[in-house]
């Protein structure tokens, strides 16, 4: 069997801050971007700490090698890995996961990103062009990311914020809900908080659209080995279970997810 | 190029490495990455005689160099390891260890005598898992109760049988002699030790199951310590592991009297620990003059 996930020290070719402790790098691996899909993630070391941050990738340029991932601070780990600065190298392994299942570009989709679960869609959303739309929701306007970039996929953008400092002010899934009135995609995807996924299910459900989420858990291993990453699902045969989300995952069909 | 071959219970690995179970799922999830043959031998995901589910997530906290993992043995049960994973790795050139686990002497013996009948080259009976309520590591914590399953499982095995040993005991020699005593043809040891955190902002335990089995690089001293008066008390095999990540881990292990050494935790992040082992073992022999890895067993001089 030829290697499928890689993992070395890889060079940052470009870094740069998107808001405030969020930041944006373009890594040159190409082994990783060779094979990388849209939704999958890279699993990155930071230095002195034992367990890798699973980080989604944002955007694959195959024909340059490169991977794009943004990347908050949350805690210590992210803390040191947002120390690499431009021309470092960073630790990473990937692609790890099963991403977006995409559809045919000239079908309709609608991406919904919470926050950090922002910068995953950019890679799905690019796929459908204008034949997609992104519902994007952030905290404030100081905390908005990637506008300009999910503009450039050349898809209809509409942003919210919690606060209304941007946007429309409230939450994704109502700004979802007021457009499956207008029309109905062919699928719709999501990455964020878990009450916004559980909430962009409920409506896929109600108006009868097939969904796809991206869900978080802790990780160890990243490759399916450890089984720590456990998400309960729904089985085929009805029962439910725990699936592993670096594994399974991140990607599940909505329906089967359990929230 | 030094002799890695080592010869437990009669059973030959072509290196003395091995995967940990419960860190190298049924041998297929890293071959995305290498194949399982580069291991000596490989210990499989610790299972059951019935399917079990496993404790809910968070399953995993990060400690200082180590880790903890509340994964409570989720596993589909033994017929299902024989119907869909074992085939799988039929013709991987490595020895294979099926890890066994129960809640009763009796599930215990039900399942090696399953497992007994089918391609596992060994079986590693674990009487060591802190995560899961009922058995697990209540038999591996007295001479008697460890004693006890490793009869009834003796008596129906047919295939090597390795016992894996708590470090969660006072005297981790006593049970290793007691297993022993009942016929036990290897020990391994250490399964990993009870720790917990707790995350200070929501005042509740990182784990769901609020309690977990550390392991990494934070425990190595003391399975070095634990393999080294484990091998000087029985005269059966002791496979070293807890915390190895390198090939200076591994020699030191193996002079503590490990005779095979297994890599857990440290694959998590460093996936291709196990060959750097390898090599960094073979390199080092071949340095020393030393021509057979077996020459080094043991050989810690005590002050
Ligand atoms: C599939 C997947 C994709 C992700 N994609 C992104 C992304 O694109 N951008 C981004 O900024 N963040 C992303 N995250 C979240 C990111 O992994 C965490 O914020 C990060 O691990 C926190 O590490 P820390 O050391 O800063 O925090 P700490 O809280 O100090 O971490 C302690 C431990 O908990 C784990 N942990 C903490 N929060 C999370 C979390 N939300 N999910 C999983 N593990 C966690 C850490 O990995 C570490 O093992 C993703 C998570 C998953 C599971
Ligand atoms: C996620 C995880 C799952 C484990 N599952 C098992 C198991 O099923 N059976 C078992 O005998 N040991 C299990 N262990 C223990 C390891 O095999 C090993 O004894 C321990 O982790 C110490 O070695 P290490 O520090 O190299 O990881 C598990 C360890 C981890 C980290
Ligand atoms: S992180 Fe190891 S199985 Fe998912």
């Amino acid at each position: 069997m030829e290697p499928s996930v890689f993992q070395g020290s890889y060079p940052v070719v470009r870094k740069t801050a998107c808001a405030k402790q969020i930041y944006d790098f373009t890594v040159h691996c190409p082994d990783i971007a060779q094979t990388a899909q849209a939704g999958q993630f890279v699993h990155i070391k930071a230095a002195g700490f034992t367990l890798r941050r699973p980080i989604s990738i944002c955007r694959i340029d195959r024909e340059k090698g490169n991977i794009r991932i943004v990347m908050e601070v949350r805690g210590d780990g992210t803390a040191q890995i947002a120390q690499t600065p431009e021309g470092g190298m960073l630790d990473v392994m990937g692609p790890l996961g099963h991403g977006f299942q995409l559809l045919e570009p000239t079908e309709t989709a609608i991406v919904v990103g919470g926050g950090i679960g922002v910068p995953p869609m950019l890679e799905t959303v690019s796929h459908y062009g204008k034949n997609a739309a992104a519902i994007l929701g952030f905290r404030s306007a100081s905390a908005a990311i990637l506008e300009e970039d999910f503009q450039k996929a050349g898809c209809q953008v509409v942003l919210c914020t919690d606060d209304g400092t941007k946007g429309k002010k409230g939450f994704v899934t109502q700004a979802l809900k007021e457009s499956l009135e207008q029309t109905k995609p062919s699928i719709i995807y999501a990455c964020g908080p878990l009450p916004m996924l559980k909430g962009v299910a409920a409506l896929a459900k109600e108006y009868g659209i097939r969904c796809q989420v991206s869900m978080e858990e802790r990780m160890g291993c990243g490759i399916g080995a450890c089984l720590v990453c456990a998400c309960k699902t729904k089985r085929p045969d009805g029962e439910t279970g725990y699936s592993h989300v670096c594994k399974n995952g991140p990607v599940f069909n909505a329906e089967e997810v359990v929230f | 190029m030094a002799g890695l071959g080592v010869k437990i219970c009669g059973v030959e690995f072509k290196n003395p490495v091995i995967a940990a179970s419960g860190c190298f799922g049924f041998g297929q999830e890293y071959a995305k990455m290498y194949p399982a043959s580069v291991f000596g031998g490989i210990s499989l995901k610790g299972m059951t005689f019935e399917e079990r589910q496993g404790n809910p997530p968070p399953r995993i906290a990060e400690t200082p160099s180590g880790m903890l993992n509340s994964v409570g043995l989720q596993n589909p049960g033994v017929e299902a390891f024989l119907k869909h994973e074992l085939p799988a790795l039929k013709g991987v050139d490595t020895v294979l260890i099926a890890n066994a686990a129960g809640s009763t002497v009796e599930s215990y013996a039900a399942l090696v005598e399953r497992l007994s009948d089918s391609d596992v080259d060994m079986v590693e009976l674990n009487i060591s898992c802190p995560n899961v309520k009922q058995g697990g590591a209540a038999f591996g914590v007295t001479c008697e109760s460890a004693a006890s399953v490793v009869k009834a499982v003796r008596k129906v095995c047919k295939k090597p049988l390795i016992v894996k040993l708590s470090p969660n005991v006072t005297d981790i020699a006593a049970i290793a002699q007691a297993v022993e005593a009942e016929g036990a043809d290897a020990v391994s040891l250490i399964n990993t030790l009870l720790g917990m955190r707790i995350d200070i902002k929501t005042r509740r335990p990182v784990l769901k199951n609020n309690v977990g089995g550390l392991s990494g690089p934070a425990v190595f001293p003391v399975a070095v310590r634990m393999v080294w008066q484990v091998a000087s008390r029985v005269k059966i095999p002791v496979i070293g592991l807890g915390g190895i990540e390198k090939w200076q881990d591994a020699v030191e292990m193996m002079m503590a009297g490990a005779s095979a050494i297994q890599v857990g935790a440290a694959m998590f992040y460093d996936p291709y620990a196990p060959i750097k082992i390898i090599d960094g073992m073979n390199q080092w022999l071949d340095e020393q003059g030393i021509k057979d890895v077996n020459e080094i067993v043991g050989t810690v001089q005590p002050w």
